[in-house]
């Protein structure tokens, strides 16, 4: 059956099977940042944005993505970049298979909330399992993420 | 492995209607469960192009459409302030946040799944189910007929006066609850309560104080004596969460939990 979406940005048609699954979709057109981890919907590591919303690639049908706005990391890197370095300074991650799911919804979750609490920001991951680490690395890569986040704005607003 | 023959957005329900009526075809709701499955599926049947996924207010009810998302159902801030937070406390634990982005209300009720916290969630607030054929029936009528090739609109929960909680135990944070309870008083029925205990891991099922335990009111004795009716009378099953003993016991102390949160008489977490 033939689709048209938009991946970063760029419309994409093709000609795909009813049952192909959009991570395989994705991989297909080159976003490698997409990771199969777990196939029970589970683990986050597929998580790419669907119309700007966090949803599970290995769960979703291609042909339910006809007509829609999909986003990997491949096209968030500048957002990507920064965050993730906070995460990498706290060495966070030993193998990194997790990390673009990862960074995916921290992006999501810091769209929705700027400025989370220690609570919302374990809520909110929750389903990004990570086997290498206990998460203690990540969260506080998050907070010290979160807080030069917060002295950029004070700064800018000192200047005005 | 799941396989799929075919795909068909449905431009209307009467379509769905007639393509669901083959056994070898099936709806989707947000294919979480049914990707789980080994199955052949002929042709998957989408109702996403139908306009259900709002959930729109009445004087009377919300009436959810069944593509609305259990995310969409934990950030509805009207239904949360109907029920004190019980519609967002029955799903947050639902493994992720991506995950209730796709999973939907229809697919979780039509289901019925033993393990469901969204059916146990809408049983005690006293929804009702809309069906394309059969029309509107409680949830708790619904939740025991058998499983026939009719289809899922809407879930209709009343705007009544109730006191809710919910609560559930979990293994392990995202994991299936090993069991889920919500109470309610429903004020517009005379204060009645409404225990239903779920993942047990059978079909949810409503416990009523049949025995007059919490008639003079909800106090730490009543309640606890509640919570040993409910240990004492509900069935459960064993399954690798849980042995059905144990499953008795936890249920008994959320119903407890709950009415005394229901009551003022403990903080909600």
């Amino acid at each position: 059956m033939q689709i048209q979406m938009t991946v970063n940005e760029k419309k994409i048609q093709a000609d795909i099977a009813p049952d192909m699954l959009l991570i395989d979709f994705l991989r297909a057109h080159g976003c490698y940042s997409v990771k199969r981890g777990c196939e029970t919907s589970n683990c986050g590591l597929c998580t790419v944005f669907m119309d700007d919303r966090p949803v599970l690639s290995c769960s979703l049908l291609a042909a339910r993505a006809d007509g829609h706005k999909v986003t990997t990391l491949e096209g968030l890197q500048e957002e990507a970049e920064g965050f993730g370095a906070f995460i990498a300074d706290q060495g966070a991650e030993q193998c990194g298979f997790c990390n673009p799911g990862f960074m995916m919804n921290g992006i999501a979750m810091f769209r929705e909330n700027p400025d989370p609490t220690d609570e919302e920001i374990l809520e909110y991951l929750a389903g990004n399992l990570c086997r290498c680490s206990g998460y203690e690395g990540q969260l506080r890569g998050i907070r010290s993420y979160i807080e030069y986040k917060k002295q950029q704005a004070d700064e800018k607003g000192g200047d005005a | 492995m799941l396989t799929i023959n075919q795909y068909v957005k449905a431009s209307s329900l009467e379509e769905a209607y007639e393509l669901n009526q083959k056994k070898s075809n099936v709806i989707l709701g947000g294919m979480l469960w049914l990707k789980m499955q080994k199955r052949n599926v002929g042709t998957a049947i989408d109702l996403s192009g139908l306009g259900l996924d709002a959930i729109e207010e009445t004087e009377e009810a919300y009436r959810i459409g069944a593509m609305v998302t259990l995310r969409h159902l934990e950030l509805h801030g009207g239904l949360n302030a109907l029920t004190q937070g019980a519609a967002r406390e029955s799903v947050r634990r639902i493994v992720g946040v991506q995950f209730r982005n796709m999973a939907t209300v229809g697919g979780s009720v039509f289901g019925r799944y033993g393990f469901s916290d969204v059916l146990t969630f809408l049983m005690a607030a006293g929804a009702q189910v809309e069906l394309y054929k059969a029309g509107r029936m409680p949830v708790e009528t619904f939740a025991y007929l058998p499983y026939d090739r009719d289809i899922l609109t809407h879930v209709i929960v009343p705007k009544r006066s109730m006191k809710a909680a919910y609560l559930s135990q979990r293994n392990t944070k995202t994991d299936f609850p090993v069991a889920a309870c919500c109470v309610v008083q429903d004020m517009d029925a005379g204060g009645e309560i409404r225990c239903v205990i779920g993942a047990r891991p059978m079909k949810a099922v409503c416990l009523r104080d049949e025995r007059g335990i919490l008639a003079e009111g909800i106090t730490a004795g009543s309640a606890q004596a509640f919570g040993d009716y409910v240990t004492e009378t509900v069935e459960t099953g064993t399954n690798l969460r849980g042995s059905a003993q144990y499953r008795k016991i936890v249920a008994g102390v959320l119903a407890k939990r709950a009415l005394l949160q229901i009551a003022g008489l403990e903080e909600r977490a």
